[in-house]
């Protein structure tokens, strides 16, 4: 599994941090989400797909690999 | 439209979006447009971009309701933006926001929550709930956060009330709007001399807005971030105290309730008129052709109780449910730059409350609350309780 996020796309709205704090995070001047790990390990796969699920502006890509 | 349950929303939409999800119907100010009611649909509605955030709100007498386009968004007021004007500003408010630091905040936030209900537990009940503790919490949070004087609530509460009522005509409307702006525009103007430590300042410090766009800034924050938690607060405390098994099982388990507040936040979905989005061409929308132009209502409160989406019964109240996303805050670009801030205040406030009353309970029968059935934020005007 890997993660792809568009950071143009990002609105802040921190979905992905709640989801999975692991894989995620954000910046603390503008919000905007960082990848702490993108290639996370097989457990958290179902932390980052409800992520990507939750993420209102479709920036968080999961590709299967 | 008429509620039948103060939890549940009217039955024409469930009936709807079994059997015609996608709906023209006349809104409030006459004229023609969509409902959609769907899960999927709602979310789909919310994140594509021919669907422009420039809307025409419900006002009676509104002279421009015809089929002109929307009107422009007032300055500042990034809510009824498209990009990338909009992303100018969310952008330079998401840093002040950000899970984290509104974790930071928690312990403020505690702090209010206790202050009150210390004030509170020294009157003897009955008391108003809404104005001993769900509106005062809120508001001393968010003015405290921007760097807006408390004591000036009176005005600024009238004010955001006065916007949030269907039936405001449109001049009480657009004065209502113009005080806010006026207010919070002497204030900027105050900090840009005398900065303090707030988003208001911080916002001056940047040097990227002009007077107007930070009273529009600041209004919307002011206005978006004190009724809407206020009434998730008092709607949900009673909604909690007329499922009693929910509430014990809360009481029971502690850990439940950030889960709990998910479930409120669906379940009650204050938001309860639904989104509305301006077409910004001609649209085929499963089928059906939505001309430039038109109104489409993407309906919150429908979609939350889409069984077709939601695993379980989604017309129960279950705080043990897992949480699926929700619509509650909304979806797409626009989706609630508060919602950290409003989880963080939902979560002390419940829990504060239901832990230092543990007798609370309604002081008039049920149907004797009054309800906001007119504000586009539902919510109980009041609520008598006692302990
Ligand atoms: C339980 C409480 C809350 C609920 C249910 C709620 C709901 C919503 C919804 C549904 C939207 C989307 C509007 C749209 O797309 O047209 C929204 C946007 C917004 N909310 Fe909240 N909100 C809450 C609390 C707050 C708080 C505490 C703040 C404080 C700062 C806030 C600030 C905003 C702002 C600034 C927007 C506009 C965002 C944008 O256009 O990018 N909200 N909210
Ligand atoms: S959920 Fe999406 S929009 Fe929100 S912070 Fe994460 S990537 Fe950005």
């Amino acid at each position: 599994m890997k993660i792809v996020i568009d950071q143009d796309r990002c609105v802040g709205a921190g979905q992905c941090v709640l989801a999975a704090a692991d894989v995620f995070d954000q910046r603390d001047e503008d919000g905007v989400v960082v990848l702490l790990d993108a290639l996370p390990p097989q457990e958290s796969q179902s932390q980052v797909e409800e992520a990507a699920a939750r993420c209102p502006a479709l920036a968080i890509e999961v590709v299967a690999e | 439209m008429v509620r039948t349950c103060p939890f549940d929303p009217p039955e024409e939409y469930r009936t709807l979006r079994e059997q015609e999800p996608i709906t023209p119907v006349t809104l409030p100010e006459g004229t023609a447009g969509w409902l959609v009611t769907r899960y999927e649909d709602v979310r789909k509605i919310l994140t594509d971009p021919r669907f422009s955030a420039k809307r025409r709100f419900a006002r009676t007498g509104d002279p421009t309701a015809d089929d002109a386009p929307a009107p422009p968004p007032p300055p500042g007021s990034f809510i009824v933006m498209d990009p990338p004007e909009h992303t100018r500003f969310r952008r330079l408010l998401t840093g002040q926001f950000t899970v984290r630091r509104m974790k930071q905040l928690t312990p403020a936030v505690e702090q209010i929550v206790t202050e009150q209900l210390d004030a509170m537990a020294e009157a003897e009940g009955p008391v108003d709930l809404v104005q001993a503790f769900a509106l005062p919490v809120p508001s001393l949070v968010i003015c405290e956060l921007l760097g807006v004087p408390y004591a000036d609530r009176e005005e600024f509460q009238w004010n955001s009330a006065t916007l949030l009522r269907l039936d405001a005509s449109f001049e009480e409307a657009q004065a209502a709007q113009q005080a806010l702006h006026g207010y919070i525009r002497r204030l900027a103007i105050a900090k840009r001399a005398n900065p303090t430590d707030d988003i208001l300042s911080d916002l001056v410090r940047t040097g990227e807005l002009t007077d107007d766009e930070l009273a529009g800034v600041g209004a919307l924050l002011l206005l978006a971030g004190h009724e809407t938690t206020a009434n998730m607060i008092a709607l949900g405390t009673m909604c909690l105290l007329r499922n009693p098994d929910q509430l014990a099982a809360l009481r029971a388990d502690p850990a439940l309730m950030g889960g709990a507040v998910e479930q409120l936040l669906r379940y009650l979905t204050i938001v309860q008129f639904g989104l509305r989005r301006t077409a910004l061409e001609d649209v085929d929308l499963n089928g059906h052709k939505i001309k430039a132009g038109s109104t489409v209502v993407a309906s919150l409160t429908a979609g939350n109780r889409d069984a077709a989406h939601f695993t379980g019964d989604p017309e129960q109240l279950d705080v043990h449910r897992p949480y699926g996303p929700h619509l509650a805050f909304g979806h797409g670009i626009h989706q609630c730059l508060g919602q950290q801030l409003a989880r963080v205040e939902m979560k002390a406030a419940l829990s504060a409350l239901l832990d230092r009353f543990p007798t609370l309970r309604l002081a008039v029968p049920v149907e004797q609350v009054p309800m906001r059935d007119n504000m586009l934020v539902y919510g109980v005007r009041e609520l008598p309780v006692t302990w």
